[in-house]
């Protein structure tokens, strides 16, 4: 059987999309003959030309920008940003533009694009280089915002994205990156916007997304020993929502913890426990418990584990709501 | 007190003086008829911006910016561009739309508050959606060059943008990439000496055109209230841009006759003075008196024109008063391909409803 790092799978989903579609165009900072700082774009510019796989300037917003002029011109922007915490300058031309432009044009353009950002922490990386982004776009109408967990559907996701109608923020958890998984890449299996129960279990859901869906998966094992069993939902994508499998798996175990890197004032928690709330409130015993960062700026190296999510915190959480 | 006027110790380009006399070579490569329908351009636009100030005053449209003055910077650009090339503009441009034959009454459904940005097809018109966030439209006029450029075609773009726009880091990022990428784009300065309220020499200690040498690209100063020389400088940044050989960065001298919008006061912060010196300057009356000097156009054309502006207006004022809003459903209808279940939930609750 094969086996795939992420950033494999990625670099194969852009190849493949590129091959497929000859309007797919990847750029973004040292994408070219370097292959992106994280070689997710390597050897593609040998593959496909300089013309159809670009460098572009140190200049966020206007990579995301000359995305709205090339959509307009009939192309289909692949965009990388080089680091969630260097995505910011891009957010005008995000949030007024790339969101808003379908609407504003009544439904004349679309803006079939992809922004890559290398995302979240656990990579004992500098300041600026752990950011949990996913709030800014997911509160932004117009956008959607998916985040893989694994190498395989990362694969599938990406495949997705490019092929998405609307414009798709992928946000790469950076701590998978390196993380194999044996299988073959396939489009087929979930859809863009449905989650996937990677874990069943009866006792809790634990709702997560991104690195997180492994962490989680560690903690359910951890549970099972204590005969607590976990049912590990990973959303894959943020907007949409997946409410119909969100709302099932509340029926059938009653009781949720949600974990997530972000901070947790206004996180996705935030949002899935208010969703919840709204459809499957009779099916709750206990609260809805939140396991996040911190409402701190994102630490440095020594001190990311005791702000992330721990197995600890997450199986400590799930202890709480089943002994409610 | 510093006018805005020359604002530089360079001269602009300029083929027609303010009295109407030829300075340069008005042999601009344009026939009799194209050389009249400039001025009837002209005239029409200045008509529908004034009945825009008093659809506005009248309660018929939502805040209007007007762009009285600017006449020759935006007809004398827009005329020197081709059907397939395609136009950025920011949100004072309704004599570029006009020129490139966008729907009018569509156009202003934005200043009647029925539809944002663009609610004429951008696409067909070669025109993008009127756009507020200052300076980011020029990113993807040098996005869709760059597009244009990968396809082969001989096209260019223009973006439209003013001077207080080139303090904006997206002027910086569309210029350095639009010369790196050598993109047909044109990025068109309207400097009419005001950013709202704050004058040129507090936006900008240097000038704009001369910037383009540190990206690499050639700048040009041109006197914005000349049409041909306006027109002149546009097609041969037109030209370049369809050989291939990249962007031009032109600075257009002009002037907001009125204020920033209808929302503004400009006489809290530009004198009187200032206001009346522009007014000698005006590109309608210069051009006219030349055309009429070279023996171009008579009176009575200008007669016809003012007939069909006339009738024109009370045309576009009657599309506008008789919009209504509309229908609810569209509020959900376009801002996804694909919307989310929940939004179509939303949608149908929201129209569903018993109150509508």
């Amino acid at each position: 059987m094969a086996e795939y790092t992420m950033v494999a799978a990625l670099n194969a989903a852009l190849r493949d999309a590129m091959a497929k579609d000859p309007r797919t165009l990847v750029f973004g900072e040292d994408v070219g003959e370097l292959g992106g700082v994280y070689r997710v774009t390597e050897g593609l510019q040998r593959e496909f030309g300089s013309e159809r796989v670009f460098n572009t300037p140190i200049a966020e917003a206007g990579i995301a920008g000359i995305c709205v002029g090339l959509s307009l011109a009939g192309w289909r922007p692949v965009a990388e940003m080089q680091f969630d915490g260097f995505s910011y300058p891009a957010l005008d031309q995000i949030v007024s533009h790339i969101a808003k432009y379908r609407n504003r044009t009544r439904g004349r353009t679309s803006m079939p694009i992809v922004i890559r950002i290398p995302s979240f922490g656990g990579i004992r990386g500098k300041e600026h280089h752990g950011e949990s982004p996913e709030t800014y776009y997911a509160h932004t109408a117009g956008l959607k915002v998916v985040v893989p967990s694994g190498a395989l559907d990362a694969y599938r996701l990406l495949s997705l994205a490019i092929a998405d109608p609307d414009p798709v923020i992928f946000l790469e958890p950076k701590s998978r990156y390196w993380a194999k998984e044996q299988g073959e890449l396939a489009v087929d299996g979930p859809r863009m916007g449905r989650a996937w129960v990677r874990r069943e279990g009866e006792a809790c859901t634990l709702v997560t997304y991104g690195a997180m869906v492994t962490r989680c998966l560690e903690a359910a094992e951890v549970l099972a020993r204590e005969r607590v069993s976990c049912r590990v939902l990973d959303l894959r994508s943020l907007v949409p929502l997946d409410l119909d499998t969100l709302a099932e798996s509340v029926r059938k175990t009653g009781r949720v913890v949600v974990v997530h890197e972000a901070p947790r004032t206004l996180g996705m928690g935030a949002e899935i426990a208010a969703r919840i709330m709204e459809e499957a409130f009779d099916y709750l015993e206990a609260p809805v418990l939140r396991v996040t960062g911190y409402d701190v700026p994102y630490p440095p190296a020594a001190l990311e584990q005791r702000y992330l999510p721990s197995v600890e915190r997450i199986t400590s959480a799930v202890r709480r709501v089943v002994s409610y | 007190m510093v006018i805005h006027e020359d604002p530089y110790d360079v001269a602009p380009v300029r083929l027609v003086a303010p009295d109407g006399t030829a300075v340069g070579d008005t042999d601009v490569g344009l026939k009799p008829d194209e050389l009249r329908d400039l001025l009837r351009l002209m005239i029409l636009s200045r008509r529908l911006d004034r009945e825009c100030m008093a659809l506005q005053r009248q309660g018929e449209l939502t805040v209007y910016p007007p762009f009285e003055g600017q006449e020759a910077a935006q007809v004398g650009s827009a005329f020197a561009l081709e059907p397939d090339d395609f136009v950025f503009p920011s949100f004072r441009e309704l004599a570029a739309a006009i020129v490139r034959g966008v729907d009018v009454v569509e156009y202003l459904q934005y200043h009647r508050g029925t539809w944002h940005g663009g609610p004429y097809d951008p696409i067909a018109s070669r025109f993008a959606p009127i756009c507020v966030p200052v300076a980011t439209q020029i990113v993807h006029a040098v996005g869709w060059a760059m597009g244009a450029k990968l396809d082969r075609l001989p096209v260019c773009s223009l973006a439209y943008f003013g001077d207080g726009a080139t303090s904006e880091g997206d002027f910086h990022e569309a210029a350095n990439m639009a010369a790196v990428f050598g993109a047909p784009a044109i990025l068109f300065c309207q400097n009419n000496g005001w950013a709202i309220s704050v004058p040129l020499r507090e936006q900008a200690a240097g000038p704009i055109h001369t910037r383009a040498e540190g990206y690499g690209m050639p700048g040009v100063l041109v006197d914005g209230n000349d049409v041909l020389a306006v027109y002149s400088v546009t097609r041969a940044a037109a030209e370049r841009a369809r050989a291939g050989e990249g962007p031009t960065l032109i600075e257009a001298l002009t002037y907001r006759m009125g204020p920033h919008s209808t929302a503004d006061d400009a006489t809290k912060y530009r004198s009187a003075d200032e206001v009346k010196r522009w007014r000698e300057r005006d590109p309608i009356d210069r051009y006219l008196k030349h055309l009429l000097a070279s023996g171009a156009a008579d009176e009575s054309f200008v007669a016809d024109c003012e007939d069909e502006a006339k009738e024109w207006v009370a045309d576009v004022r009657a599309g506008i008063t008789s919009l209504g809003p509309p229908p609810v459903d569209e509020l959900f209808g376009f801002a996804y391909v694909e919307p989310p279940e929940s939004l179509e939930r939303d949608r149908r609750s929201s129209t569903e409803a018993p109150d509508g």
